[in-house]
């Protein structure tokens, strides 16, 4: 198992949408490569023929008769909004300038 | 006896002969709020007048001959990380902070029905990740036995509510140990349901195969009562389970555990544990022997790996659910200034929304979920989660519920582990297990530990769906040692 270094916490940053700062990145880089060496220990366990589990119970998918019912109306929808136009969520551009 | 010192049930009574109104019961609760917890920092947000106005309305309907739940009029605490309505909902975060959600959760809903008074909102760790509260984004929560000590968590400021008096009865999301540690560690009672026991619908999400809520109370019955009165199948939640909620409070009303077969997981002691806490787990272990209950060793050799399996699991799941802090429909928006875009907007916001823990289990889960890492990690841990299942399933097969110490240690110091996760994890060793599993688990007070005077909690685990044996047994173990002790372990606190 590789050892976590700034450039994988860089990535793992840029993956996870963080924009950290240069220091964050020494810190996380030392505290993730300690996690990651103890929970690497998973590894001990013999379970080569086990399934895997997602879920405690099984389940299956749950279905419900497809009839309408009340909703969050616009005005709740958009009530938390960081910006609101027109009845709709106001993004940033979410195309580059090259685009 | 002033009215704070009094068990929900007791209030419920009360309220419902008319002898006390509700509108007295949360005065009084909102009066000792006002006194103390400007020193213990439960609550994230008090909403008096709206407490009041509930209060009043519950009154006015008993005025009125209607007849309404055990727990009508009694005040509640609620954890800040299930939605209400007229109340922010914060999860512990920033990139929260003073938002209202549009819609109640199941649980808030519930407790709405049940005649529950909300007197507001209690602190947590971020997103319910942590063991001590101190990655709440709003300060941590201080321990009501000794205020310079933690109060455990996630669920740290409704466990210290309901221990110092604030209120009778609280809730708690529990996705490692975030109700039974703080529970532990404060002296009272917590309850862990089988999963899909309560909903998860508005519980802001941290590991969706794991997040049960559940409840607090300074007794086995006040939960039972609370647990029944908030749980059950619910449509929205496509992972509730479709079945009766156990006769958890017939179960609390039955102490009795003669016959019954206990049996203590060897793997949980030793190394790790300090000794005031295992030697008043083998007297709890004893009192079982002497009330008829049938002591028996157990082994579940792969709870060595709940830990780890953990750590992957729960972080994998985090870094998915959390991806829906974007910045775009709710919450905070940092850095739009017309000129960035919809990502750079997005990654500042994260950046300067989460605090450290959530940054830190949302980059192990994007590595645990990497291509290249995932069979390694993942994979195993979902494997390791199967072996756990079948170490429970072979334990009942011989034991009708398992025993443990709830936690390692008594309350740690604030600012001992902050900065050292690892440590910090070791906090749910003994409860993670129930988690991976899905099945019950209850915390109960058993004494204090020697060595420094604190709470000890001992952990009764049954399988899925028997969430009323953990009831039974914690209503024996608590007539018994109340009887011992002469009154509640909680009556032992100093005074705030």
């Amino acid at each position: 198992m590789s050892a976590i270094t700034r450039d994988e916490v860089a990535h793992l940053a840029r993956l996870s949408r963080l924009a950290l700062a240069d220091d964050e990145l020494d810190h996380f880089a030392a505290q993730l490569d300690q996690i990651v060496g103890a929970v690497a220990r998973v590894a001990e366990v013999a379970a080569d023929d086990i399934p895997p589990s997602s879920h405690a119970l099984p389940l299956t998918n749950v279905f419900r008769p497809d009839v309408v019912r009340p909703g969050l109306t616009p005005e709740g929808a958009l009530s938390g909004a960081p910006a609101v136009e027109d009845d709709r969520f106001r993004v940033p551009r979410i195309l580059g300038e090259e685009e | 006896m002033s009215l704070i010192r009094k068990t929900a049930a007791e209030l419920g009574a009360l309220v419902a002969s008319r002898e006390v109104t509700a509108v007295e019961v949360t005065q009084a609760h909102l009066d000792r709020i006002a006194e103390v917890d400007g020193r213990v920092n439960a609550f994230l947000h008090v909403d008096a007048e709206s407490a009041l106005a509930q209060a009043r309305s519950i009154d006015e309907r008993i005025a009125a001959g209607e007849t309404l739940g055990p727990l009508a009029g009694v005040p509640i605490a609620h954890k800040d990380v299930f939605t209400t309505t007229g109340m922010p909902t914060t999860a512990g975060s920033k990139i929260l902070e003073g938002w209202r959600p549009p819609y109640d959760a199941t649980v808030t809903r519930r407790l709405r029905e049940a005649g529950l008074v909300i007197l507001g909102k209690t602190n947590l760790d971020e997103f319910a990740m942590g063991s001590s509260t101190e990655n709440s984004a709003y300060g941590p929560t201080h321990n009501p036995w000794d205020l310079s000590r933690i109060p455990g968590g996630s669920s740290g400021g409704s466990s210290a509510a309901v221990s110092a008096y604030e209120a009778p009865l609280s809730t708690g999301t529990d996705t490692g140990g975030s109700i039974r540690q703080p529970a532990a560690v404060t002296g009272i009672v917590g309850m862990k349901p089988t999963y899909g026991g309560s909903s998860r619908y508005g519980v802001i999400a941290f590991a969706s195969s794991l997040d049960t809520p559940g409840p607090f109370a300074r007794n086995v019955l006040d939960a039972a009562l609370l647990h029944e009165a908030f749980s059950g199948h619910d449509p929205l939640d496509s992972t509730s389970i479709d079945a009766p909620v156990p006769p958890v409070v017939e179960a609390a009303r039955h102490a009795d555990v003669a016959g019954m077969r206990v049996g203590v997981v060897k793997e949980f002691g030793g190394e790790g544990y300090q000794p005031g806490v295992l030697a008043r787990f083998n007297e709890a272990v004893e009192l079982l022997e002497s009330l008829g209950a049938k002591v028996v060793e157990v082994s579940c050799p792969t709870f060595s790996y709940a830990l780890p399996a953990y750590y992957l699991i729960a972080p994998s799941e985090c870094s998915s659910n959390l991806a829906r802090f974007d910045a775009m429909r709710y919450g905070l928006r940092v850095g739009d200034d017309g000129t960035r875009s919809a990502e750079e907007v997005m990654a500042l916001t994260r950046a300067a929304g989460f605090g450290p823990e959530v940054k830190r289990r949302i980059m192990l889960g994007t590595y645990a979920l990497s291509s290249g890492y995932y069979d390694a990690y993942y994979g195993q841990a979902q494997k390791v989660r199967t072996l756990i299942m079948r170490d429970f399933e072979a334990a009942f097969q011989q034991v009708d519920v398992l025993v443990s110490p709830t936690t390692p240690t008594t309350a740690f110091p604030i600012g001992e582990r902050a900065d050292d996760p690892m440590a910090m994890y070791l906090a749910d060793l003994c409860t993670i297990p129930t988690n991976l599993a899905g099945n019950a688990a209850i915390s109960v007070p058993c004494g204090l530990a020697d060595e420094d005077g604190l709470p000890v909690g001992l952990q009764v685990m049954a399988p899925v769906l028997a969430d009323d044996r953990c009831y039974r047994v914690g209503a024996a173990v608590e007539k018994a040692f109340e009887s011992r002790w002469g009154g509640p372990l909680l009556s032992r606190a100093p005074a705030l």
